[in-house]
């Protein structure tokens, strides 16, 4: 809602600053969004009568004029408007002045003719966004006083961003009524005194729909002058509450929903077939709304017929077949109340948000509907002449919007707001927001005004209240409560560890979308039922994302374009898929490598320092699954994945909730297509994989010399070291307290195709010392194992 | 038999003339030796008097000891020669750069989270979590917020179907956990939203932190009491705060509140809009439908509710002037939060 100050003080003026009046505005939840001044600096521009108008000798388009600004002689001022004619006033600014938009008026030759100054159109004082030529000012302008005197410019327009609760204060009249509240002051609205009928001419009004609309009220005005222009000072409070001017009868009603918050409408009274009939549309009744698009109703949409057709979206916006024309000479104006449950909604349906609708949605007065077709007839009687029918006002009391009295507890008043408010205090703000107040004891009930559509319950009644009394005004106090310790499971460590372990690693978190282009995602998710957005906001934020790679790869491109070449990024988010319909959200840690395994550093050359590989990212893995406190439970398998290239990726298989990760090389195909460069290493586990459902347990610790012998094997290149070990520590069994793989290296020669594994196994007892007959006869049946199960041969 | 005391002038000589450790050595066993010329010397004692034999032996004891001193003294020079090189010799220029594994680093919005939570829990609060997907019910209906009520179309939504959405706001985790729970509660629940709004100062995603709290008597002053404190003591500063009466329907009385501008200190700047203040979270006393809705007696109990915006105490805390950034995944930009 934007308003002038000016107009505000015409209905109640509190005698403060702009400032304190934004401030005090604010503070009552009526958020102040800008304050401007009315219009830029115009001086140096007056009031001036064109006396003269004499064709330019050297320039067709060009007119040179002779005007009267106040001054014993008129000034000779070119022109070049098309509407410049004697005897109209209008707005030159003198020599000297600057306009607005950074003109300079200087004396100046025009085609060889002197011209002291220039003759302004509305746009060229910033008072319209397009004019056709200059700005024709009332008779009642006196040649020589200022401009911005005259149409009151040195004004402000304050935009507040209501609540959708406080429809009440969606006109200057609800603007006012707050600020005599907060002021305690009284406010006058100005006359609207009925206007007489002059003729009998009156429509028949029928109310299909009364819970849609209890009550309508209209009249018939006949013989305006449709054509007749909007007055200057009225299109002037247009402006600064932001609405165009676009014609007198339209700028009318406009005024009346401004002033009083009263949404109006004016049909062309010779294009309605019959009476008016309130009533909700047929199924796939059309509709040629003022905006030109023809929209289809569907049986919840209420109309504004007459005998044939739809005539009005009601409470929204008006048909085109009736619209107000230039050759418009009958009217019937319309003044209603429509339920907000209807209206809510409805507009947004049909893409549309106006004025109209914006109000009905959130509550119009009910009781106003009357006052303000007086109003609207009498400005239109003063602007438009014509002749006034009787007002029609059709209404259903039973549908009315009930006033329910809400009762108010002192008790609960103070045990919620934290403090007690005096009685009379509180009766007192109460009947100044217009409510009917009724003390009973140490309650009072309360019965909101027409207006306050937001008053249902006890608790509203105690915001306006704080509201009023001010919510800086009350106390604030410290939380108390038992203070109880609550178990600390071993699990809520969990995700601060996961990321500090890959903080420590190097990696930086990142934070993606959780949509993504779906295209792009299915080179990620084969099989996945993804889930895609019904109005994304573009393409390449289409689809939830069903693995939280494409996001760390655009992290990855993005820091790639900027130079960057060695990246270790993770996320912890959610996946989204389908699974039976059911939308399934599960947490993952993933995580991507590229560049360099080491930082660049002094002391280190490249072979010291390759770049990444699949073994590295592997070794983050597995810090991470160690969180779980079961590192021995998880195992990496040889599997494909449609984004991981074959033969460099595995599935990370847990004991307990089988497939829980992968880990691989980027696709050639994929790392292609982005446009990723050198190798770059992907990894994923589910987050609930690494739980830790118990604190460690300790072991006893043996008491007896361990003892480390050393087996390297020959095998087929493509065994795989995994199974050996499995195979080892099967054999071995409890006396294996350590295995590590220390070397492996491909062979050559003889031995090509085949590569060397070399194990250290330590072995140790908890009862006694190994002899070394045991080691040895232990270590035969592990070499026997070994070289049966996986044709292998032991290394000399 | 050498006089003692030309015995001793000799080591003297000797020692002093010795290069290296080696002859300084010889020169001991010269001297000290088993058949050294001092031992010899106390061999032949027994070749005088018995009477004068305690005040010789005492003397060629006395010269060995001298010798002894001396050679010792002229072993530490040596040794401290020695070490002097290899001290030298091991200098490093410890102006190089350390070497190993550089860290990385934490989201500054994750930090932030870190930091908001670490205050709540300070105060009994708990975290939980709730689904981004939601449905209909829980993001608006249970929340006050019917079908077509304006608050909804300010809510600029993401649809999946006619019933599921993403979350526009994290305050559907009260319901989920008022659902399962019964006061006394104190949740704070941290999350990611989404409103399908993108430009200098929207991002479509978004990360929330709702809190509430519910018990018999938890009153507005409460509220007040317990914001101030963890908006003063999230900047570490004994800011300014304001409530400001607002609307959300989920709340009554309703509130937004403000700081006093931490850019600017209040004077008025470019990021405060020339106010002094910066609209900082909304709150209220939840709504007793609210309550209703989840079968919890709104006479009985009360309760209060607060949502804030991570990214925007992310920026403010460390001073980020473009919202867009937390989303680019910059390592310019993440580095300076390791
Ligand atoms: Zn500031």
């Amino acid at each position: 809602m934007k308003f002038s100050v000016a107009w505000l003080r015409e209905w109640v003026d509190p005698g403060i600053t702009i400032e304190q009046l934004v401030a005090q505005l604010t503070m009552a939840g009526l958020e102040v969004d800008s304050v401007e001044p009315a219009a830029a600096s115009s001086d140096g521009v007056v009031v001036g009568r064109v006396v003269s108008v004499d064709r330019h000798p050297d320039a067709d388009k060009l007119t040179v004029c002779r005007v009267d600004v106040g001054a014993p002689e008129p000034l000779q001022i070119v022109c070049g408007a098309a509407n410049v004619r004697a005897g109209i006033l209008v707005p030159a600014a003198l020599t000297g002045a600057r306009l607005p938009n950074g003109m300079a008026i200087k004396k100046a030759k025009l085609r060889g003719v002197e011209s002291s100054g220039m003759l302004c159109s509305a746009v060229e004082l910033g008072l319209a966004d397009s004019s056709d030529g200059l700005l024709e000012l009332p008779d009642d302008a006196v040649p020589g006083v200022s401009l911005t005197g005259y149409l009151r410019l040195d004004d402000h327009c304050i935009e507040v961003d209501l609540t959708p609760n406080r429809a009440d204060c969606l006109s200057v009249a609800g603007i006012a009524r707050e600020v005599g509240v907060l002021n305690k002051l009284a406010v006058a609205s100005p006359e609207m005194a009925p206007v007489v009928a002059t003729i009998k001419d009156s429509v028949v009004v029928d109310i299909d729909a009364p819970q849609a609309c209890p009550r309508y009220v209209g009249r018939v005005i006949k013989g305006i002058n449709a054509q007749a222009g909007t007055p200057m000072w009225l299109r002037e409070r247009l402006r600064r509450s932001g609405v165009r001017s676009i014609s007198a009868v339209v700028d009318v009603t406009n005024y009346v929903l401004l002033e009083l918050g009263q949404p109006m409408h004016a049909f062309d009274l010779d294009r309605l077939d019959g009476g008016i009939r309130i009533r909700y549309a047929r199924a796939s009744e059309t509709l040629t709304l003022l905006d030109g698009q023809t929209i289809t109703l569907d049986d919840n949409a209420l109309v504004i017929a007459d005998r044939q057709q739809a005539q009005a979206l009601a409470g929204i916006m008006g048909g085109q077949a009736s619209a107000v024309s230039d050759n418009t000479a009958n009217i019937f104006l319309e003044s209603a109340f429509f339920s907000p449950d209807v209206i809510a909604g409805r507009a947004r349906k049909h893409g549309l948000h106006t004025d109209s609708s914006h109000r009905f949605e959130r509550g119009v007065d009910p009781g106003l509907a009357r006052t303000a077709i007086e109003r609207a007839t009498a400005l239109l009687l003063d602007i438009v002449g014509g002749q006034a029918g009787p007002v029609i006002e059709v209404v259903i009391d039973s549908e009315l919007p009930a006033r329910r009295a809400v009762t108010l507890r002192a008790s609960r008043l103070e045990q919620l707001l934290g403090m007690s408010i005096p009685a009379d205090e509180v009766t007192d703000i109460l009947r100044r927001l217009g409510m009917d107040v009724r003390e009973e004891g140490a309650q009072w009930k309360v019965t909101p005004p027409g207006f306050r559509f937001d008053i249902a319950i006890e608790a509203d009644l105690i915001e306006e209240v704080a509201r009023i009394y001010g919510y800086n005004e009350l106390p604030k106090t410290p939380l108390t409560g038992k203070l109880t310790l609550v178990p600390r499971p071993e699990e809520a460590r969990r995700p601060a560890a996961i990321r500090q372990i890959l903080v420590d690693r190097g990696y930086f978190e990142a934070i993606t979308y959780s949509f993504v282009n779906a295209q792009l995602q299915a080179s990620f998710t084969a099989g996945a039922r993804t889930i895609a957005l019904a109005n994304p906001i573009s393409d390449d934020m289409s689809e939830m994302r069903a693995s939280l790679w494409p996001g760390l790869l655009q992290a990855l491109i993005y820091n790639q374009n900027r130079q960057q070449s060695r990246m270790r990024f993770f996320e912890i988010g959610l996946k989204y898929s389908l699974q039976d319909n059911e939308v399934k959200e599960e947490k993952y840690v993933s995580g991507v490598v590229a560049g360099s395994r080491y930082p660049e550093q002094w002391g280190m050359d490249r072979n010291a320092n390759p770049d990444v590989d699949f073994y590295d990212a592997k070794g983050d893995m597995e810090a991470l699954l160690a969180l779980s406190g079961r590192p021995g439970d998880f195992r990496f398998e040889t599997a494909e994945h449609p984004a991981l290239q074959p033969g460099r990726a595995a599935r990370v298989v847990s004991a307990i909730d089988g497939a829980v990760g992968w880990i691989g090389d980027v696709h050639p195909a994929i790392a292609r297509k982005l446009g990723l460069v050198g190798r770059v290493v992907l990894f994923e586990i589910a987050a609930a994989a690494l739980r830790c459902e118990s604190a460690a347990r300790f072991a006893e610790l043996s008491k007896f010399p361990a003892i480390r012998r050393d087996l390297a094997f020959i095998v087929d290149g493509r065994t795989e070291a995994g199974a050996l070990r499995d195979t080892i520590a099967n054999v071995a069994g409890d006396a294996l307290v350590d295995l590590q793989l220390f070397d492996v290296f491909h062979m050559k020669g003889l031995d090509s195709g085949k590569k060397s594994l070399a194990f250290g196994l330590t072995v140790q007892e908890f009862s006694r010392t190994l002899t070394d007959r045991e080691v040895d006869s232990l270590m035969e049946q592990v070499v026997a194992a070994v070289s049966g199960k996986h044709n292998a041969k032991l290394r000399d | 038999m050498q006089r003692l005391e030309d015995l001793v002038d000799e080591a003297l000589t000797a020692t002093t003339s010795a290069n290296d450790l080696r002859s300084l050595d010889d020169v001991r066993v010269r001297f000290l030796g088993k058949k050294g010329l001092l031992t010899e010397q106390l061999k032949q004692l027994g070749r005088l008097p018995e009477t004068e034999r305690p005040t010789a032996g005492q003397a060629i004891n006395d010269a060995k000891q001298t010798v002894q001193t001396l050679i010792e003294s002229r072993r530490a020079q040596f040794q401290a020669a020695t070490l002097d090189e290899k001290l030298a010799a091991e200098a490093i220029d410890v102006t190089l750069p350390g070497r190993g594994q550089a860290g990385g680093g934490l989201h500054p919005v994750t930090q932030t989270l870190d930091r908001i939570e670490a205050l709540f829990t300070q105060a009994g609060f708990e975290v939980a979590e709730g689904p981004e997907i939601e449905d209909t019910f829980h993001n608006f209906e249970a929340l006050n917020i019917p079908a077509n009520h304006p608050a909804r179309a300010m809510h600029d939504t993401f649809y999946i179907d006619e019933q599921r959405l993403l979350r526009t706001h994290t305050s559907p985790v009260q319901i989920h956990v008022m659902e399962q729970r019964r006061p006394p509660l104190r949740i704070i629940a941290p999350g990611r939203v989404y409103r399908c709004d993108s430009d200098v100062t929207h991002t479509p995603m978004f990360h929330q932190v709702e809190g509430f709290m519910v018990d018999e008597r938890v009153s507005f002053a409460d509220l007040k009491g317990m914001l101030n404190d963890f908006l003063r003591a999230f900047f570490e500063r004994d800011l300014d705060v304001r409530f400001r009466p607002s609307y959300f329907p989920f709340t009554e009385p309703s509130a937004e509140v403000d700081i006093q501008c931490v850019i600017c200190g209040g004077a008025g700047c470019r990021v405060c809009k020339q106010s002094g203040w910066l609209e900082i979270m909304g709150c209220g006393m939840i709504h007793p439908q609210v309550l209703a809705n989840v079968g919890i007696d709104s006479e009985r109990y009360t309760g209060f509710a607060f949502g804030l915006g991570v990214e925007r105490m992310a920026m403010l805390r460390h001073g980020v002037n473009d919202l867009r950034l937390f989303f680019e995944n910059d390592l310019r930009f993440l580095r300076q939060f390791s």
